[in-house]
């Protein structure tokens, strides 16, 4: 995959200057990173995405450090106070702080959908590109299981297995990391089809290379644009699922909270008109996906991956 | 055993005798089809071939699209398995060798490819790709090979310094510049050049062209040229092997081959290579029509649907490589 940025960007980036040699002038570039670096940071969305992101993550878990509030004791005296002084966006039945909540909660629901996706990329890339480089009736096997996987209701499956098992963060992770690997191996396992009759593969044979060392060095590498865009939107799918389970009651057990336990919470009230306590951990959950699919988009462009459904 | 057997043990092991024997190499390709994806037809790319190559030497595999050269290039490197025959280096089979055997013969023989793009490793830098052999074999130390990447860079005419640099920063030329540094890194007693200039610009071909030749000086180096342009293999080869749908119909010295060919297809070859003197006049034999599927050749002679001088018999009979003059033989009746 080549990626090919305007030229005066080129300069930019790389100012060494062009070298002389028989073979004729050796053009000026960098790595294949620093070029889709480039297209990535060219996008505006992109670059607004990578700095909501940023931001996030400093409210959640540099947030409570400066924002220092009683998240564990009930506060009779307090309950469903509407945003004001104290409080900037009021407190819930029990009387906690939803600024200090969404803090907590947010550093929960990133946790699990950052740890979710990287679990279920690396799995899913080593399946696929393991599948897909076997071939024969290995990859049927393989591919078969992702198959059959595939298959099941993503939502009735959580429902089971969380219904099964007492929820707790690990536990989350494992779940939603369950389900989301299957597209990653489908998506690699494609590629490493192309990719494993090239001829830098060949001259790897030729030299004796173990097919370990094919997987590793020459595949995998090469399928780092969809990786990356992949594992991008698994955050994203990750933190929806979590807040979605959450919302069905299989979320985090208090005081722990996650986001969507605070919709969960939230939402029985608001006929009385209580609209902070869904209002914030709603808009953080909407922002924070639009963010990382942002930046999943720009990615794509960057590594120039063919577009594909998801 | 026979006195010729005896003969070619004598000659290993004075270190005499050919490099690389390939003896009754076939290779075929399924067509699958139907429900279960059984083999319908076979495609016979390559179709029973023979011949040796000699210490030093460089001999010149032409043929077009689709007789069979370049699978007969990778057969001999396993990297596609072979129907049934053989291939000898140094006399050890290539074919029968176990997995640890095999990647010690590899070190020996190594291939240039023909797409200086697609066979470079975008995200690996030049020092990694010159490099990997090197570490697949366990050979020196870091340093070392480090030291050994920037000697083989200027072998090839770049420079040390482009050790850190990516492929995408090359141009066609000095990428196939790296590929062929890849294929020496091992040290190998004979290279395959899988068409190592037809990708590349006229002006750029005669330097890599120059290149392989100093090379081989300097490395004692033997050559499998495969190509499709007769005038680059006249150029390069010490002898020439004409292959037409799967089979070899001619091999000699190549002045030889080229100044009076004796198979009609080795002529319709040689009459399409321009000369630059416009006094010259030359017969021209324009061959009619494109190559036969390799699924089904015509019967007898594979090239008689094409041939100039068919007869009856070619069509019943097939002819076999017989000598037709000092180091030279061709398969057809009339030659």
């Amino acid at each position: 995959m080549s990626v090919r940025a305007p030229v005066s960007g080129l300069d930019t980036l790389h100012p060494h200057a062009p070298v002389q040699v028989e073979g004729g002038e050796a053009r000026i570039g960098g790595s294949a990173w620093k070029l889709a670096a480039y297209v990535f940071l060219e996008n505006r969305l992109a670059v607004a995405g990578l700095v909501v992101v940023v931001v996030m993550f400093l409210f959640c878990f540099a947030g409570p450090l400066v924002w220092r509030v009683d998240l564990v004791h009930t506060d009779i005296a307090n309950l469903t106070q509407p945003p004001g002084s104290g409080h900037p966006l009021g407190t819930d039945i029990v009387g906690k702080d939803v600024l200090g909540q969404l803090m907590v909660g947010g550093q929960t629901s990133l946790e699990i959908g950052i740890t979710a996706a990287i679990l279920a990329t690396t799995f899913g890339v080593l399946w696929g590109a393991i599948a897909g480089f076997a071939g024969g009736w290995l990859d049927g096997l393989m591919m078969r299981i992702v198959d059959s996987l595939l298959a099941i209701p993503t939502l009735f499956l959580l429902l089971v297995l969380a219904a099964m098992f007492v929820t707790s963060v690990p536990m989350l992770i494992v779940i939603v990391a369950l389900v989301a690997w299957l597209v990653p191996a489908r998506l690699i396992r494609g590629e490493t089809l192309s990719l494993r009759t090239r001829e830098y593969v060949d001259a790897v044979r030729v030299m004796g290379g173990s097919g370990a060392r094919i997987v590793l060095r020459h595949i995998i590498p090469n399928t780092i644009g969809t990786i990356m865009v992949n594992a991008t939107f698994q955050v994203a799918d990750a933190i929806l699922l979590v807040a979605a389970l959450s919302y069905l009651g299989l979320g985090v057990p208090p005081p722990a909270t996650n986001w969507g336990d605070m919709l969960s919470d939230g939402v029985a009230y608001t006929y009385a008109g209580y609209w902070w306590l869904i209002y914030p951990a709603g808009i953080a959950i909407v922002v924070t996906v639009v963010a990382f699919n942002l930046i999943g988009d720009a990615m794509r462009d960057a590594f120039e991956v063919r577009l594909q459904k998801r | 055993m026979s006195q010729q057997q005896l003969a070619d043990i004598k000659e290993r092991a004075a270190g005499t005798g050919p490099l690389l024997e390939v003896r009754d190499l076939v290779k075929h390709f399924p067509v699958r089809g139907g429900l279960l994806q059984r083999a319908v037809a076979w495609v016979k790319a390559v179709d029973g071939v023979t011949f040796d190559i000699k210490r030093g030497e460089t001999l010149g595999l032409v043929g077009e699209s689709g007789s069979g050269k370049s699978t007969v290039a990778r057969t001999i490197l396993r990297l596609i398995p072979p129907t049934s025959g053989e291939v000898l280096l140094e006399g050890k089979s290539v074919f029968k060798a176990s997995p640890s055997q095999m990647k010690k013969l590899r070190r020996d023989m190594q291939i240039i490819f023909q797409d200086p793009y697609g066979s470079l490793n975008p995200r690996m830098s030049v020092g990694e790709i010159i490099g990997e052999g090197l570490l697949v074999h366990g050979v020196g130390s870091p340093r070392e090979r480090e030291a050994t990447v920037d000697r083989l860079l200027e072998v090839v005419g770049l420079r040390g310094q482009h050790r850190g640099r990516f492929p995408h920063e090359f141009s066609g030329g000095q990428r196939q510049r790296i590929g062929i540094a890849r294929a020496l890194a091992l040290t190998p007693k004979i290279v395959i050049a899988d068409e190592p200039v037809s990708a590349l610009d006229v002006s750029i071909q005669s330097q890599i062209l120059n290149l392989l030749s100093d090379l081989q000086r300097d490395f004692n180096l033997t050559y499998l040229f495969v190509a499709h342009n007769m005038a680059v293999v006249e150029q390069v080869s010490d002898r020439i092997a004409v292959m037409y749908l799967g089979k070899i119909v001619e091999v000699g010295p190549a002045e030889d081959v080229c100044k009076d060919p004796k198979h009609p297809y080795a002529k319709a070859l040689i009459s399409a290579v321009p000369v630059a003197d416009p006094d010259v006049r030359r017969e021209r034999v324009v061959l009619k029509g494109d190559i036969p599927s390799p699924i089904n050749p015509p019967s007898g002679c594979h090239f008689r649907t094409r041939c100039p001088i068919a007869t009856d018999r070619c069509a019943v009979e097939e002819p076999l490589l017989r000598p037709v003059g000092k180091d030279r033989v061709a398969a057809c009746h009339y030659a």
